[in-house]
């Protein structure tokens, strides 16, 4: 339980890049929700010169929640964004910062933009990738997690728990993605086939098993009020989760960070590059 | 161990019968292989050694169960182009080359690369070969030995040669030519001819025999010369002693010339395949149901096309028409290809001389008849009816093959059928964005039913069907497995030809395989294969039903119920319901309705929250009409719906003495006491012993539903019957 707690990093500051985009008021709305619900400080990060009129239009903004009594905090600073996002985060502490992401033209499809990519791909810090900011708020009913077989995983799950009662979701389904390379027995016939599903059973079993041991360690109040579902998929690491979490119908999709990248992972996508281009649900990211 | 006893036990007991199916075959296997062979200006004998070898070793090496191997009609072709380019020896060489090819290949477990091809492509590419080898030994049939550059001429000539042949006036000639349209009649018309004494020899064999008689009877009853002309005799069919005295020697030396490889990647494209599209076909006709190791046979075949080339002998390919024959015959396991192989080796060594007794035109007309058979009119109607498109890929396949070559005829099949591709959906990035994805995703739905659901995103053709491919044939064909189509814009006719070939197999195999979310998909064509396109707005009048749908409408039938597939946007009597409360339904469709519209199935496309919020859900509900008013309630599993109607202040309500109900189900309403009153016993059993369902009452009717996608055709039938018992119990 201890380990656990030492691995929570609750979210004490969030931080939203802001423009003055069509988007912005979903954005700063959806911002303000969240750190409300954390019961965390805000900041607004502008990539821009300061201007009374400009701070003066946040305020306004932000009025309602403010009466709400948010913590909250606007910084100007010039240059280029992806390196004022980052530098700003890590000068004043945000745990979890907040993207917005595109909408194909014409398509109910959304995907990240170069730049907020660049953030997340470079972030110290847990990034939250938002589909569909709105000004009302919708309920997060379903938080599917990623239960990869990962160092990361523990804290990831934990951290879904956290962020899943503060949302006060009612079902979190743990997603045990098994690659394909794991199962060693090719399937060829039907003698092979017979030995691959029990192959697959067997995974199975040891997967859910060491979810059940993860979530063991979670304490009891951030489970008790959950349904917990894990559902184990074969397939591609990182791209089948967003599928199942789309398919699921998922609220959000929370996800492991990913490890180093090189050259090579973005020619070559995988893991969280995969969801960057084809956003299912909402993403967390835990850092 | 006692399992090891058993399959020998029953390999013994099957001796027999596979003795036999080997024996018919090699009757098949002898004048096809020399004609093959002849056909491709190679040595009649080549044919024969590819059939003994490919025999003796696939059956032993191999991995699938019941096919049959030898020289293949499909590379009649480019054997020729080979032998004619490179000469017979250089020729050998190439097929050498080839079958190390088919290794790799079966070692890099390249078996799906047969998967990349559209099956457009491939009937028009086999279409092509059959032209090819009915062109060249039509003339040959009626005694009118021709030589052209092109198979084209070939084709554009048989007029001329059928005047010709009106006109004869040598007698040598006309024999010749009679034995030939003889030959070709019986061929034509052995299948119609239901004679369990005649049909005992299959109708080459009879040609054979025919012809071998006829020679005899000039000979010892006549005593005068074989009417038929002498050049239109087969000859240099060696003795058995002469085959191995004399194997040929294999000439290395233009290994490094383009002709050369181009030779040997058409002779690994042609017979790779050729073996993988019969290996699943014969797979479907296996009695006892197993699944053929198709990396293993390919590797098999590479060794036994090695070994061949040396001998003398042509490509060993698996073969489609030998196989199917095997099965019909109760071959049951590899060791009639041995018997097959075994026979042919005896006949060779005891009637050698006698096989230059048949008439050259009787031997093509066998092989004129395969290839009427691969280039018919009615494959090329079949095609048609598919699709416009397809009929432009097949023709542009067919000409190209006929004009350049294989492997430029193949390519440009390939690339035409993108091209259609795009100019359908009008856009390119469709694919270029999504082929690499890993697009297909699957998952073991972990309820009690346990079906197999399988997603596809984006799109699915022959480019990525591999990927689909692989997950299907990771399940056992005896499971239910739902393939979903509903995130997917676009399913070519190579996948939806596959996808009914896995239907057919799973229902074999008592299995179940459904295909949903095409119903929104738009067609031009009537034909269940034909390709789909996902519509930003769908048409109001659909063309045409999709596979699902006419499942549906032989359902209705059979239960006697009332079917309309056509989208109905008026839809006031769902709105009662508490479930449609906070949701927007968009239409209904697929309606199925019993007499006295008490039962009403329906597909459904409902959505929740609205603009950007707005997700689209579709599912299966079933609607009962009650005589009766009841309590308005919600019942559900556990822990499935409290997200939906914990806002609304409900919560669960136990029913007495039934703990093990009230454990597993969710009862909601406003009405305590009258819900608890109306679920008795009787009601109570009723849900406890069935599958779960989400059950929902307006006070005057019912809405059933389970999963929030459509049903599955098997699932319709679960969901109806649950209903209709559940309306009794009620009522």
């Amino acid at each position: 339980m201890d380990k656990i707690a030492l691995l929570l990093k609750p979210f004490h500051t969030i931080g939203i890049g802001v423009t003055f985009s069509p988007n912005l008021k979903a954005n700063v709305f959806e911002a303000s929700r969240l750190a409300l619900l954390f019961q965390s400080k805000l900041t607004l990060i502008h990539v821009g010169e300061e201007s009374s009129e400009k701070t003066e239009k946040f305020k306004s903004l932000l009025a309602p929640f403010i009466s709400q009594s948010l913590e909250y905090d606007i910084v100007f600073k010039t240059g280029d964004p992806v390196d004022v996002i980052l530098s700003v985060s890590l000068e004043k502490k945000v745990d979890l910062l907040i993207l917005g992401a595109l909408k194909q033209e014409n398509f109910l499809k959304y995907y990240v933009g170069s730049i907020a990519r660049k953030i997340t791909r470079q972030a110290k810090c847990s990034v939250l990738l938002l589909i569909k900011p709105s000004v009302e708020r919708l309920p997060c009913s379903h938080v599917v997690v990623n239960g990869l077989k990962d160092p990361k995983t523990e804290k990831t799950i934990a951290s879904a728990f956290y962020v899943a009662n503060a949302l006060g979701s009612e079902k979190i389904t743990i997603v045990e993605e098994i690659t394909q390379d794991k199962i060693t027995t090719k399937v060829d016939d039907d003698k092979s086939l017979r030995k691959a599903n029990i192959v697959k059973e067997r995974l199975k079993l040891r997967e859910t098993a060491r979810v059940n041991n993860i979530i063991k360690n979670i304490p009891e109040d951030h489970t008790k009020d959950i349904v917990i579902k894990s559902q184990p998929i074969f397939g591609t690491k990182g791209y089948s989760i967003g599928h199942y979490a789309q398919i699921a119908r998922a609220d959000l999709l929370i996800m492991n960070a990913p490890s180093k990248m090189t050259f090579w992972d973005r020619l070559f996508p995988h893991d969280i590059e995969h969801i960057l281009t084809e956003l299912p649900t909402d993403v967390l990211i835990i850092q | 161990m006692i399992k090891k006893e058993k399959k020998i036990v029953s390999f013994f007991k099957t001796l027999p019968k596979n003795i036999f199916s080997g024996f018919v075959v090699s009757l098949i296997a002898l004048p096809l292989g020399l004609g093959l062979a002849m056909a491709s200006d190679a040595p009649p004998i080549s044919g024969i050694i590819a059939a003994v070898v490919g025999g003796l070793l696939v059956s032993i090496l191999g991995g699938s169960n019941v096919t049959i191997t030898g020289p293949g009609n499909g590379l009649v072709g480019v054997l020729l182009v080979a032998i004619t380019t490179l000469g017979l020896e250089s020729a050998y060489a190439a097929i050498i080359c080839s079958g190390v090819l088919l290794l790799v290949l079966g070692f890099l477990r390249l078996g799906k690369l047969a998967d990349f091809f559209p099956s457009s492509a491939i009937q028009g590419m086999l279409a092509a070969i059959g032209l090819i080898i009915l062109g060249k030994q039509f003339h040959i049939m009626l005694a009118h030995k021709i030589k052209r550059a092109d198979t084209i001429d070939y084709l554009l000539e048989i007029p001329v040669t059928i005047n010709d042949a009106i006109h004869y006036d040598k007698s040598g000639l006309i024999f010749a030519a009679l034995a030939g349209v003889i030959s070709f009649i019986i061929m034509a018309f052995y299948g119609k001819i239901r004679n369990k004494y005649f049909q005992l020899i299959p109708a080459p064999m009879w040609i054979v025999i025919l012809s071998i008689g006829f020679s005899y009877y000039f000979e010892l009853v006549a005593h005068e010369a074989n009417p038929i002309a002498k050049e239109y005799m087969i000859s240099g069919i060696p003795n058995f002693q002469e085959i191995i005295s004399q194997i040929p020697t294999v000439n290395f030396s233009k290994i490094g010339s383009f002709p050369f490889w181009s030779s040997v990647l058409a002779l690994t494209l042609i017979s790779s395949i050729e073996s993988l599209l019969s290996i699943k076909a014969v797979d479907k006709l296996d009695p006892e149901k197993r699944r053929s190791n198709v990396n293993r046979d390919l590797k098999a075949l590479g060794l036994a096309t090695i070994g061949s080339g040396f001998l003398g002998g042509l490509n060993v390919v698996t073969v489609i028409a030998r196989s199917s024959v095997n099965v019909n015959n109760g071959g049951t396991n590899r060791s009639s290809n041995f018997f097959h192989a075994t026979f042919l080796v005896i006949f060779i060594l005891l009637f050698s001389t006698q096989l230059t007794r048949i008439p050259l035109p009787a031997l093509m007309a066998i092989l004129v008849y395969t290839g009427y058979k691969l280039a018919s009119p009615e494959n090329i109607k079949k095609i048609f009816s598919i699709g416009r498109e397809q009929l432009i890929i097949f023709f542009v396949t067919l000409i190209l093959t006929l004009k350049v070559g294989l492997i430029t005829g193949i390519l440009s099949g390939v690339l035409v059928t993108f091209l259609i591709h795009i100019f359908i959906n009008k856009s390119f990035s469709l694919f270029a964005r999504n082929v690499l994805k890993p697009n297909v995703l699957m998952y073991k739905e972990e309820d009690s039913a346990g079906n197999y659901y399988v997603s596809v995103k984006h799109f699915c053709s022959f480019l990525n069907y591999y990927r689909l491919k692989e997950k299907l044939n990771a399940v056992p064909e005896n499971q239910d497995v739902i393939v979903d189509f509903s995130l997917c814009d676009f399913v070519d006719h190579t996948v939806m030809e596959n996808l009914n070939n896995y239907q057919e197999l799973f229902s074999k195999r008592g299995g179940h395989f459904e295909v949903v979310g095409l119903d929104l998909h738009d067609t031009d064509s009537k034909h269940p294969f034909a390709l789909r396109r996902l519509l930003p707005v769908p048409n109001v009048i659909k063309n045409s039903l999709t596979k699902r749908q006419t499942s549906i409408e032989v359902l209705a039938e059979d239960y006697g119920l009332r079917y309309v597939s056509k989208k109905e946007k008026n839809v006031s009597f769902l709105d009662r319901f508490l479930f449609f409360k906070t949701k927007h339904v968009n239409h209904i469709n697929n309606q199925l309705c019993s007499e006295n519209k008490e039962l009403t199935m329906f597909d459904i496309e409902f959505s929740e929250g609205e603009l950007i919020a707005k997700e689209v859900v579709r599912s299966t509900m079933l609607y009962i009409q009650l005589d009766t008013n009841i309590p308005e309630f919600t019942l559900d599993r556990e822990g499935f719906l409290e997200k939906v109607y914990a806002f609304a202040g409900f919560k669960d309500i136990p029913i007495q003495n039934h703990e093990d109900f009230s454990k597993r189900f969710y009862l909601l309403g406003e009405d305590e006491q009258a819900i608890k009153y109306f679920f008795n016993d009787n009601v109570t059993h009723f849900f406890e012993s069935n599958p779960y369902y989400h059950v929902e009452s307006n006070g005057k009717a019912l809405l059933v539903f389970s999963k929030e996608r459509h049903a599955s055709i098997k699932e319709i039938k679960a969901l109806y019957d649950f209903g209709k018992r559940l309306k009794q119990v009620i009522s």
